[in-house]
């Protein structure tokens, strides 16, 4: 058996993966009957036709080829930075505040381009906290702490 | 006529209250001024400016808002692509194509404000077709009982996914993801809390911007940074506003097809503005004389996208308003919208709601001249904005994009939810799958299943009920024909066609 797309392939499977997991998940709930829908009724159908309609994809991704559609290479620099940014974001802002969770986010994702300068980024940096001070912070008052807390009186 | 003028009149009264006009104003420059900046889409600018208005008490104001950013976003891609050759937006892929030649031929000036006026007679015309048709279709949804809303939602996925482009399977099995995902949540009907892996926070589902922001902003940069190409920013060679007698001429047809064809293929489900612009760019360079010229800085290939995309883009409003569907993912985040103001979005609005809604039509007609107005003089503005390097713009992106999706409910789950979605975004992208259905899938969700489980308790269980309801079974037909066809080996290759950018 010879791949002549990979990427009709993989999405094929992941949408395989992804029906046969709703299905599986949906047994937990009642099915009820068509006049009686049950919790489960609705998502096993689609996670059914899911099932199927990764099948097809993943089946005409198969074929022979000498040029077979290959998936780009990961930029596994790129995804692991900018999503670690957001996420020390999300650990920072309850507890340590806007303008730390902002230098964290920054100093991150910054790195994830091939161009970063540290210069520029500072810039970016101090104008940013300024900003988000301003707007929201002052302007539209969102909840959540401007400085740590244990500095925070 | 009387009415629609009398609605007018109420709609005017509405949007011109200087508190109306002021967040017109503001919704119009913010969605310029994130929308000039690439890789942010419209979706992405709403996304993120859309918990600025959960303070307003005012629902009208809410919605004149966000509408305002939509235009003015979709507006502002058209700016990038024409100085940066990079699309802000899909919708604004095709105005790259002559507008940036315009621009490195040093007509940068003319193609911005052929762009500026196409757009504001488009917005014109949509804004009274709005004003016309609007009313006539609710009285029709009025009739619409459960199996019909059913019908109208699998044919509105259904004309998304043939008038998407890509693979056509790969755009139906991301509906059904997207609708699945969307079942994510407690079930009205039981109260069971489905497929929420007992946390709390999923209880109420996922949130949509958080969804929307993960495959399209976070996806986005990533992807970006992935691409290490230099742009080229034409910020020395604007020159003059003004075009020429020539270019006028040339371009009153190409706006006036453009504005036609947008405002038609708006209504339809599924990227209006996308296949408009793509189309329209497809007409003039047919019926063109000198079709040798597109491509190389033909000011009609600027023209007609520039009228289509805009029109399109309004005209998208139509279902969302008079069904309460959203055929577009930007429709989808009014809907969101209109739900945090306690409007369940309907054909009941225009009764419920006439200040909302007649508001909303009016203010679009005012937006888009505030756009011609703010955008001509600005220009320059936009320039320097544009030559801010990726490299501090992105962080400045992704940092907004957080702060929105903590704001939505003040929790920090929201923005880790963007994650496990950045993460598919990324992979769909690189597997050649679009997105954008996946969005249309997830609103429609519980919406679908409802109104299922509705018409099959009415219908004891009889699953005919879809066919035997001569609206329905219209709906339905109409899904088939679209899915038939679009299978057919000379139609699919048309359809190819029309989303090639030469």
């Amino acid at each position: 058996m010879q791949i002549k797309n990979y990427r009709d392939f993989w999405a094929g499977i992941l949408f395989m993966a992804f029906g046969l997991a709703f299905v599986l998940y949906a047994r937990d709930y009642s099915m009820g009957t068509a006049a009686k829908m049950g919790p489960a009724y609705f998502p096993t159908m689609l996670g059914g036709l899911l099932f199927v309609l990764g099948g097809v994809i993943t089946l005409l991704g198969l074929g022979r080829s000498d040029k077979p559609v290959t998936v780009d290479p990961t930029g596994w620099r790129e995804i692991g930075l900018i999503l670690l940014a957001v996420i020390a974001f999300g650990i920072a802002l309850p507890t340590m505040g806007i303008i730390v969770a902002i230098a964290l986010l920054i100093w991150i994702a910054s790195p994830a381009s091939h161009e970063f300068k540290v210069r520029d980024t500072l810039i970016a940096t101090i104008v940013l906290m300024a900003l988000s001070y301003f707007v929201f912070v002052k302007g539209l008052e969102l909840q959540f702490p401007f400085l740590p807390k244990f500095l925070d009186r | 006529m009387e009415t629609l003028l009398s609605n007018l009149a109420l709609g005017f009264s509405a949007a011109a209250t200087a508190q109306n006009l002021l967040y017109c104003f503001i919704g119009v420059t913010l969605g310029t001024l994130i929308g000039v900046l690439p890789g942010i889409g419209p979706l992405a600018t709403i996304a993120m400016l859309l918990p600025a208005t959960y303070k307003m008490t005012d629902p009208t104001s809410a919605l004149i808002m966000l509408a305002g950013i939509y235009y003015g976003a979709q507006y502002g891609g058209s700016t990038t692509a024409i100085l940066v050759n990079l699309p802000g937006e899909s919708s604004s892929v095709v105005t790259t194509l002559d507008g940036y030649q315009m621009a490195r031929r040093g007509r940068a000036g003319p193609a911005l404000a052929v762009a500026a006026v196409a757009s504001f007679f488009a917005g014109t015309v949509a804004t009274f077709l709005i004003a016309a048709f609007a009313p006539p279709l609710a009285e029709v949804a009025f009739k619409f009982g459960p199996a019909e809303y059913f019908s109208l939602m699998v044919l509105g996925l259904i004309a998304a996914v043939v008038l998407a482009h890509g693979s056509i399977i790969k755009a139906l099995a991301m509906v059904v993801l997207g609708l699945l995902l969307g079942m994510i949540g407690t079930d009205v009907n039981s109260g069971v809390a489905r497929f929420s892996f007992d946390l709390p926070e999923l209880s109420d589902g996922i949130e949509f911007v958080a969804v929307a922001m993960g495959m399209f902003g976070f996806a986005e940069i990533i992807l970006n940074l992935e691409q290490r190409e230099n742009r080229e920013v034409f910020t020395s060679k604007v020159g003059g506003l003004l075009p020429s007698g020539e270019e006028i001429k040339q371009s009153v047809g190409p706006v006036i097809r453009g504005t036609m064809l947008g405002s038609f293929l708006g209504i339809l489900p599924g990227g209006g503005a996308v296949l408009s612009s793509f189309s329209a760019y497809a007409l003039e360079k047919k019926i063109s004389k000198t079709p040798e010229r597109f491509g190389k800085g033909a000011i009609e290939g600027v023209a007609g996208p520039e009228a289509a995309n805009n029109s399109g883009a309004q005209t998208s409003f139509i279902p969302m308003l008079t069904l309460g569907i959203p055929t577009t993912p930007v429709m989808a985040l009014m809907v969101a919208a209109m739900m945090i103001h306690n409007i369940q979005p309907g054909p009941q609005v225009m009764t419920s709601n006439p200040t909302l809604f007649w508001g909303l039509i009016a203010s679009m007609w005012v937006g888009n001249l505030m756009l011609v107005i703010l955008n001509l003089p600005l220009i320059g503005l936009w320039i320097k904005l544009l030559s801010v390097p990726y490299r501090v713009l992105f962080p400045a992106i992704l940092l907004f994009c957080a702060i929105g999706a903590y704001s939505i409910n003040n929790n920090v789950f929201d923005v880790f939810m963007t994650i496990p979605f950045a993460i598919l975004g990324y992979l769909f992208k690189k597997f050649d799958c679009e997105p954008a259905p996946l969005l249309l899938g997830f609103v429609l969700g519980k919406l679908m299943e409802e109104y299922l489980r509705r018409a099959l308790t009415i219908s004891r269980g009889d699953p005919t009920v879809f066919f035997t309801r001569p609206l329905s079974a219209t709906l339905l037909a109409i899904a088939a024909v679209l899915l038939v066809l679009v299978f057919l080996p000379a139609i699919s290759k048309k359809r190819e066609e029309a989303f090639q950018e030469d």
